[in-house]
């Protein structure tokens, strides 16, 4: 780890400004950040921290929906009882990732902006193509053990997995980035690698997340997250889903709904497909097993991968089931 | 000569104090924080060492360029091959006496992803590996052999040594009505203790201090002592608890001779601690392992033929052996038997011990194949155990000391209601979860080291009990604590266990499952001769309360030391010493046989394995046995494998305490899962990388993958195997978890999954 200088912003105006210079990072929980560092991948000469700014960790919600300050740490958010009750599958995305240990020092700013998992990004000492830390390096992950990249939103020069659930969710429920003065869709906050895996997300140089505000939908408040995974807890999820379902009036014809796909795309993934398939089809087993075919149109496989595209179906179809199953 | 008879206590393993339930002596201190591990101590003037790892896996260092890390602020050497201090080549812990070459900590030709290349050292950690990232080193790459599926590494080379055959195997096999045949894998699996690896090394004039976690202090300061050319005693290691080592802190290592060499040439202390990522590559794990094997058997089950062929990944300059043959061979009777092993070497780090290497993945291999039978001919997986019963050694051909096994059978079949099992693959089911039951055995050898130690009783009537033995977690103080209170006869809590320091007397490696037995014969042999002589002053001594009474026996309890004819409370140990004016009793006893009681034996006996017997050496023998009943549930859509229950009954002779011995088999159960689940180390073949080198990525079981594990002693005492009658605990439960699990889950789904670790994909 590189020596660098440390500054503890007083202000959000402050941490924008320090933000706004060259090799500049925000430090909020630093479960990702510190991690990263220790790889040799992120060698900030400043670290800003904005872990002791005030008033950016409040939780409320009311009949609009949820206000959710960056700061605000996962365990806080995912034990919130009114998130639990309007917005169930965003605390069910918070408990199933990470440790306890972890969930009780990282933010939600933080936690939206992890970066992926992917072992050559993580070891630039011994690979240096990675498109995504050196531009125009190449791709390790390509032709190498791949068990855990995406098969979708990929690119030739990326397939890096985005890893965090929390966003599966906040796609899911259409939730928006508040970057201080401006707004951004999270459908649109991520980006996919395209030909620059570097940029993921809409942020510009001295901005940073404030805040998170979900809708209040029935669709949200009769939503899961399901995420399966070969241990237990403490993975990333092999794949996952956030499903929110609103009824029309007879119980069983879907009004409305929304997938959120984890653990097999490039981004927080919306499977529009899926969802344009069921908005008014009756909730049915056969019908739902055909319609969750569709979360996978287009995806591709590197070898290793190739369980996901046989997976992430069946995930979501047992997720919109156990949605529509909700009392 | 013993002046009163002690009674030793044989019988049920909850008689006495040996034998008692007591939680761990330093249990409290780790709790707090308080227990010091070997690195975290902070000499004077100490200065970090940070290791450089080669990146490619094939080729030659053709330059190191330091000067940037020179530069760097705080840096105060780049060691590398051509500026480190010479050292000797030591003797190998099988005590071969080494070649007159120099020992190289650093490679220049390069074999393997990850091998050491340099070394920084600089005032503090940050500096070192900031300063390690700067140098560059370039290199001279041909194309690895990564694995033992590449093509190019052909059949390996047959180890004679673990051949084992009888009868004719091949000709049986050929006739047999039933016969199967298939290949089974394990990955290469890592030890990943929490502790991580390293020390402190300090030279005091030609004295080297190290403090640095050891599961055997006297081999490891042997190696120490012969690199620097330096007796002996010169050197002092000090391993006071470990976090852990699971086979991988028993023998010496290239950073070790870094860090001491780094010392000797700055003249400060050096802290050297591997990374994370280090410690899958610093030293081995256990190889990848693959075997087939055939079984010829009549319509009814019952075994006609064995026909075993083994190979285990090596490194490319060292011959690591993965015993494969150490379980099929002994587990079943067979007339016909065939076992071979092949070693191919691949571009990887020499490979190490893992907890039951051998057992382990040999278990593996036959658990499933006699399950497979079992389904082939039609009966219960259970009941052609019993069917191909072994009773005697088939291999050995000798009786076995003591194979509770089918008592193990019958208790565990009984606890976890194995009767209600359905036979019929894919049959029970509840919702979306497939359920199956699985069954496998496993069994670990006896292996015998003398002992030695130092038993004091001290003025104020305490006792201490001393030796380099270690304790990683296993209960060694607690154990000995217990001996000796119940050899001396005085409550444990008066007994001081001084353990994992080489100034104390000396301790064989604490491996192959062999330091319980061994160091409570030690510590049992010395007490009573502490005991005899206190007794023999409380006797004759003139000035002895007892000189009066005329004695000729006197009894000690709790501490208190009474005579037959004396009908009051006894009178205190202290007493006793102050009256006769004594400050200390000391006997120190070793438990070597008459013939090696001379100080080259000695030295060889606790610094090289060279005297350990093996498990059939003299008439016995001698082996732990053990069985697990599991189920699974099988998610039918998601592949996800979970162990729902569990119930493991065990025949490791008498428990010297019951609670760690169970606590030892539950972690050994617990890492069986790991095994059978989630353990494998994934290697880039283009790289001869492994790419989930740290926790986040190499998935060992978090609680929640555990279920409530029920564990049940069915041994008996066993003084064949042991002084006391104990027989192998650490190791034997980790064996025949993976093919209960694997057999479970072929129950649960009819799917065979024959290559571990068993995920999600392998099901979908
Ligand atoms: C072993 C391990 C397992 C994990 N498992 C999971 C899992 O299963 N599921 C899951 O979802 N996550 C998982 N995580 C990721 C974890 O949730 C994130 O590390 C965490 O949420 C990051 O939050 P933080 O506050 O610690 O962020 P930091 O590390 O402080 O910051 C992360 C990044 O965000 C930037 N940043 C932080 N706050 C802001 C802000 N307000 N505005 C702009 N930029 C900001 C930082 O500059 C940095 O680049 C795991 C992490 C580890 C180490
Ligand atoms: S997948 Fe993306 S992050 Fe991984 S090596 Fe390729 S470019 Fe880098």
């Amino acid at each position: 780890m590189r020596d660098f200088s440390y500054l503890r912003a007083s202000s959000v105006e402050e941490a924008r400004r320090a933000a706004a210079m060259p090799a500049t990072m925000l430090l909020a929980g630093g479960t990702t950040l510190v991690d990263l560092a220790k790889c040799g991948v992120t060698e900030p000469e400043r670290v800003v921290d904005i872990s002791h700014l005030k008033g950016l960790d409040t939780i409320r919600v009311d009949a609009q929906g949820a206000y959710i300050g960056a700061l605000a740490k996962m365990n806080r958010v995912a034990a919130d009882a009114a998130i639990k009750s309007a917005f169930p599958a965003v605390s069910e995305s918070l408990w199933q990732a990470a440790s306890a240990q972890i969930r009780n020092m990282a933010t939600i700013g933080g936690n939206l902006l992890q970066r992926t998992r992917c072992a050559y990004f993580r070891d630039p000492a011994t690979f240096p193509a990675c498109n995504k830390r050196v531009p125009g390096s190449g791709c390790s992950a390509l032709e190498g053990v791949n068990r855990g990249h995406a098969v979708l939103g990929t690119s030739d020069d990326c397939i890096a997995t985005y890893p965090g659930d929390l966003a599966v969710a906040l796609i899911a429920l259409e939730a928006v980035v508040h970057l201080g003065d401006r707004t951004v869709a999270i459908d649109d906050f991520f980006l996919l690698p395209g030909t620059t895996p570097q940029k993921e997300h809409a942020m510009q140089p001295g901005e940073l997340i404030t805040a998170i505000t979900i809708p209040a939908s029935p669709a949200a408040r009769r939503s899961t997250y399901l995420k399966v995974r070969d241990r237990q807890s403490y993975e990333f999820a092999a794949a996952s889903a956030a499903v929110g379902i609103e009824f029309e009036p007879d119980g069983e014809t879907i009004r409305d709904i929304r997938i959120g796909l984890g653990g097999v795309a490039t981004k927080p993934w919306r499977a529009r497909a899926v969802e344009d398939a069921l908005r008014g089809k009756a909730i049915e087993p056969d019908i739902i097993k055909s319609a969750s075919r569709l979360a996978v149109e287009g995806a591709v496989a590197h070898g290793g991968n190739h369980y996901k595209i046989e997976l992430a179906p069946r995930v979501v179809e047992r997720a919109i089931l156990k949605t529509g199953a909700m009392a | 000569m013993t002046i009163v008879d002690t009674k030793i206590k044989h019988g049920d393993a909850s008689d006495g104090i040996l034998g008692g339930r007591l939680s761990r002596i330093d249990g409290p201190a780790k709790i707090t924080g308080s227990a010091d591990y070997a690195m975290e101590h902070f000499p004077e003037g100490m200065v970090h060492a940070v290791i450089i790892d080669s990146t490619i896996a094939s080729g030659r260092v053709l330059a190191i360029d330091a000067a940037a890390a020179e530069a760097y602020p705080g840096v105060l050497l780049v060691l590398t091959p051509d500026n480190a201090i010479a050292i000797k080549t030591a003797t190998d812990w099988t005590g071969a006496p080494p070649p007159a070459v120099p020992f190289e900590p650093f490679a220049r030709e390069i074999t393997f992803n990850g091998q050491h290349i340099a070394a920084v050292i600089a005032e503090t950690f940050e500096q070192a590996t900031a300063a390690a990232a700067l140098v560059k080193v370039t290199y001279d790459k041909t194309v690895p052999i990564s694995t033992f599926d590449d093509p190019r590494a052909g059949e390996g080379y047959p180890i004679d040594m673990m051949t084992k055959e009888w009868g004719d195997a091949e000709a049986a096999l050929a006739t047999s009505p039933v016969r199967i045949k298939q290949e089974y894998r394990t990955p290469r699996e890592y030890n990943v203790p929490i502790e991580p690896h390293g020390l402190i090394a300090q030279w005091t004039g030609d004295m080297l201090t190290l403090w640095e976690p050891s599961q055997w202090i006297d081999g490891m300061s042997r190696t120490y002592a012969e690199w620097f050319d330096i007796p002996f005693e010169n050197v002092r290691m000090l391993s006071p608890y470990i976090g852990g080592g699971f086979g991988s802190k028993a023998l010496p290592t290239r950073y070790g001779a870094v860090a001491a060499i780094a010392a000797k040439m700055l003249d400060r202390p050096v802290k050297l601690a591997i990374t994370r990522p280090q410690t899958f590559t610093a030293f081995g794990g256990r190889p990848a392992t693959r075997q087939t094997i055939a079984l010829g058997a009549t319509r009814e089950g019952k075994l006609l033929s064995i026909l075993h062929r083994g190979d285990n990944e090596t490194s490319m300059n060292d011959v690591a052996v993965e015993p494969l043959g150490s379980v099929i061979s002994i587990m079943y009777a067979t007339p016909n038997f065939s076992s071979r092993q092949n070693l191919v070497p691949v571009n990887t780090v020499k490979p190490g011990a893992l907890r039951a290497p051998g057992e382990n993945p040999s278990a593996f291999g036959i658990e499933c194949a006699i399950d497979e039978l079992a389904y082939e001919v039609g009966i219960d997986p259970l009941d052609i155990r019993l069917l191909n019963y072994a009773e005697e050694d088939p291999s050995a051909n000798k009786p076995w000391s003591t194979r509770r096994l089918r008592e193990a059978y019958a208790a565990g079949a009984d606890a976890f209601g194995w009767a209600k099992r359905n036979p019929r693959p894919r049959s029970m089911r509840d919702g979306k979860q497939l359920i199956g039951y699985g069954v496998a055995a496993g069994t670990y050898p006896v292996r015998r080291t003398p002992g030695e130690a130092m038993v004091r009783i001290l003025s104020n009537g305490t006792i201490e009990v001393a030796s380099s033995g270690i304790d990683m977690g296993q209960g060694t103080y607690t154990i000995l604590a217990q001996t000796a209170a119940e050899a001396i006869g005085v409550p444990v809590e008066t007994v001081m266990v001084k353990l994992g320091d080489s100034s104390l007397p000396r301790a064989p490696v604490a491996g192959g499952s062999q330091l319980a037995n061994l160091m409570t014969g030690a510590v049992h042999k010395a007490a009573l001769a502490a005991r005899d002589e206190l007794i023999g002053i409380a006797i004759n001594h003139p000035n002895s309360p007892f000189r009066d009474l005329q004695a000729n026996t006197l009894t000690i309890e709790a501490g208190r030391i009474s005579s037959p004819r004396d009908t009051g409370a006894g009178i205190g140990i202290a007493e006793v010493m102050r009256r006769t004016g004594r400050d200390r009793i000391e006997a120190l006893r070793n438990t070597l046989p008459e013939e090696h009681q001379n100080a080259k034996d000695h030295f060889r006996n606790f610094t090289t394995i060279a005297t350990m017997k093996s498990p059939t050496e003299g008439d016995y023998s001698l082996h732990s046995w053990c069985v697990h009943f599991v189920e699974v549930r099988v998610d039918v859509d998601f592949g996800t494998v979970r162990v729902a229950r569990m119930v493991s009954a065990l025949d490791s002779g008498r428990l010297y305490n019951p609670k760690l011995a169970e606590s030892q088999w539950k972690g050994g159960i617990i890492m069986g899962i790991g095994q059978a689940l989630l353990e494998e180390g994934l290697v880039d073949d283009r790289y001869g990388r492994v790419m989930n080198n740290n926790l986040g990525d190499y998935l060992v079981p978090t609680n929640a993958d555990i279920p409530d594990l029920k564990v049940i002693s069915v041994g008996i005492p066993d003084t064949h195997a042991s002084v006391l009658g104990g027989k192998a605990v650490g190791e034997l439960a980790i064996v025949g978890v993976a093919p209960a699990i694997a057999n479970a889950v072929y129950h649960a789904t009819g799917v065979r999954v024959r290559n571990l670790p068993i995920t999600l994909e392998k099901l979908i």
